[in-house]
């Protein structure tokens, strides 16, 4: 028996060691980042300059660049993910088609967004290119508008998955009696389905942009790398988590590299409290269907 | 008598059922164009050669991905030694005290770091490793993975430990078997198939990372086993290759990409049928 105070203590270690390795990570990153808080203070927020040649580092353009993706491509995405959670949670509800949706549905939330990106590159940028020579805008193809596109074809799996759960949790009884009162599947839908499961929904597509914002790779390809802030949604910029990826390797000023450590702890915040808003909706969803 | 009304709320009925199919459908387009794309131009540089060698120098046609492959199982490897026993320790601890101030705090850590940004954990990484030790390294690349992998490993392992009944538990115990024993023969044994599913879908997952080995593995044109030297990984490879100018590496990033698809997704298809065969049940 005396093996038991041990096993427990290596449980509880376990758990203390978590807090450790959070407050560990919030540490480093801060610790890391203070150089450039020194140095420009909050000006990093709100300065456009971003010069890595004079060590001038604000990184505005790339909060910009990076809102301006994260939320093109939830406007893409909420209308084929409602579509595919309304038909999944309640048309084909169990039937053998859900079952296929359902499996097109999660197999592209497996596939490397570095595959995304190289494919983007090749197909979709071309096809974009010929778009914005339509339009009669510069012909770039890499852009906003072609790294939300991509985006949003990633974050149709987060996105419906939990709208998917939600609807599915709308009671039979609130349906049945807007049934019994004549009212067509549509009409159930838009008086009773969406305004309960309304809350579900909102909290899916919160989920989906604090995936949407912190993506990197595909976004890095075909965003076009621009250290400016962008004209318009056709035009060549940079997020947060491209701007890291691109030039961190490459900083060798210990300045600059504090800089994009400063992006990335701005980076994780943001999306720190978008998950944090996303699943405490869920939470009180959940609690308010069952309880 | 019924008025034209009812006909024109069921043709709205209908035209919206509709609509949400082949929008439905539509939304699984992309799918079928990326996985038509990657087979199409990754076949054709398919060969026993592709996958036994290393790659050749820009401007000659031919050479294969053996670095990648290689680096890729050895952070596989790395990531999983670190990451499977303190995520199923944790699972464990989450699932046997479900309430609670501490329970809460780990749960929240837990929480945050699956949704901490992949950029963000390689920083972590570059700082907590590549700068105490003095350079890029397999070491560092796994580390970086092992913290992405180990939220997922004990969300799985949570969640499956929660569904088993505390009934089985209590006859272990009244038997007089001790509380060490009883998780390691009873529950463990039992919520296996999740625990199964969970570090599948986590290799899956750290198999095709590239955005945290940028700064941590790095990548390496040749084949290395030392955990302390620059390793290259597939997504790696993809990410220099298709961002090169030279088609001869195009052809070689194409060919990578049908590799690591393949894998990706065959090992999340393996992860559904563990699922379904053992599923937690009683």
């Amino acid at each position: 028996m005396k093996s038991e105070p041990t096993f427990k203590g290596i449980l509880y270690l376990s758990a203390a060691s978590t807090i450790f390795l959070l407050a560990g990570l919030f540490f480093t990153l801060l610790r890391h980042s203070l150089p450039s808080l020194k140095a420009f203070g909050f000006g990093m927020f709100y300065r456009s300059v971003w010069n890595p040649v004079s060590g001038d580092f604000g990184a505005f353009p790339f909060i910009v660049g990076t809102l301006f993706t994260a939320f093109l491509a939830l406007a893409f995405c909420t209308p084929f993910a409602l579509a595919i959670s309304l038909l999944l949670g309640e048309y084909w509800r169990g039937t053998t088609w859900s079952g296929i949706l359902q499996t097109l549905i999660e197999v592209p939330a497996g596939i490397p967004s570095v595959i995304y990106g190289f494919w983007g590159l090749f197909l979709v940028v071309p096809l974009i290119r010929s778009l914005e020579s339509k339009l009669h805008v510069a012909p770039y193809g890499v852009g906003i508008f072609t790294a939300s596109v991509i985006l949003s074809i990633m974050i149709i799996p987060y996105a419906a998955s939990l709208m998917i759960e939600t609807i599915k949790l709308v009671p039979y009884d609130l349906k049945e009696a807007a049934y019994s009162l004549g009212a067509t599947r549509v009409e159930v839908i838009r008086n009773v389905v969406l305004p309960y499961a309304r809350s579900g929904v909102f909290a899916g597509i919160l989920l989906a942009l604090g995936r949407a914002l912190g993506e990197t790779m595909a976004v890095t390809m075909v965003i076009g790398n621009s250290n400016f802030i962008p004209k318009s949604i056709f035009a060549p910029a940079n997020t947060m988590a491209s701007i890291i990826a691109n030039e961190f390797t490459e900083a060798s000023d210990p300045l600059h590299l504090s800089s994009l450590i400063e992006v990335g702890v701005l980076l994780f915040f943001l999306t720190m409290v978008i998950n944090m808003i996303g699943k405490a909706i869920i939470r009180r969803t959940v609690s308010g269907a069952y309880g | 008598m019924v008025d034209n009304g009812v006909s024109f709320r069921i043709f709205k009925d209908n035209l919206f059922k509709w609509s949400l199919v082949l929008v439905s459908f539509l939304a699984t387009v992309p799918l079928f164009l990326i996985l038509f794309y990657v087979a199409k131009n990754g076949i054709s540089s398919f060969s026993w050669t592709f996958i036994t060698h290393l790659p050749k120098p820009p401007g000659e046609a031919g050479g294969g991905i053996l670095n990648g492959i290689v680096g890729t199982l050895l952070l596989i490897g790395w990531s999983s030694l670190l990451s499977i026993p303190l995520g199923i320790t944790l699972g464990l601890y989450l699932s046997e005290f479900r309430e609670g101030f501490f329970s809460y705090w780990v749960r929240l850590c837990i929480d945050v770091l699956q949704g901490t940004p992949s950029v963000v954990i390689g920083i972590v990484a570059y700082a907590w490793i590549v700068i105490t030790m003095g350079g890029f390294s397999l070491f560092s690349g796994g580390v970086a993975l092992s913290l992405i992998m180990v939220p997922m490993i004990v969300k799985a392992t949570e969640e499956t430990l929660k569904l088993i009944p505390s009934a089985l538990k209590e006859a272990s115990l009244a038997l007089g078997v001790s509380y060490s024993k009883t998780i390691f023969k009873v529950i463990i044994p039992s919520g296996l198939s999740g625990i199964v599913t969970g570090i599948l879908l986590g290799v899956a997952r750290v198999a095709g990372e590239t955005a945290p080995l940028l700064f941590t593995a790095f990548g390496n044109p040749f084949v290395n086993w030392n955990p302390l030297k620059p390793v290259s990984a597939l997504p790696i490879l993809i990410f220099n290759y298709a961002s090169s100018p030279f088609p001869e590496w195009h052809q070689l990033a194409w060919g990578a990409s049908l590799f690591l698809v393949t894998i990706v997704l065959l090992l999340n298809a393996v992860s559904r049928v563990v699922i379904r065969k053992w599923k937690v049940q009683f």
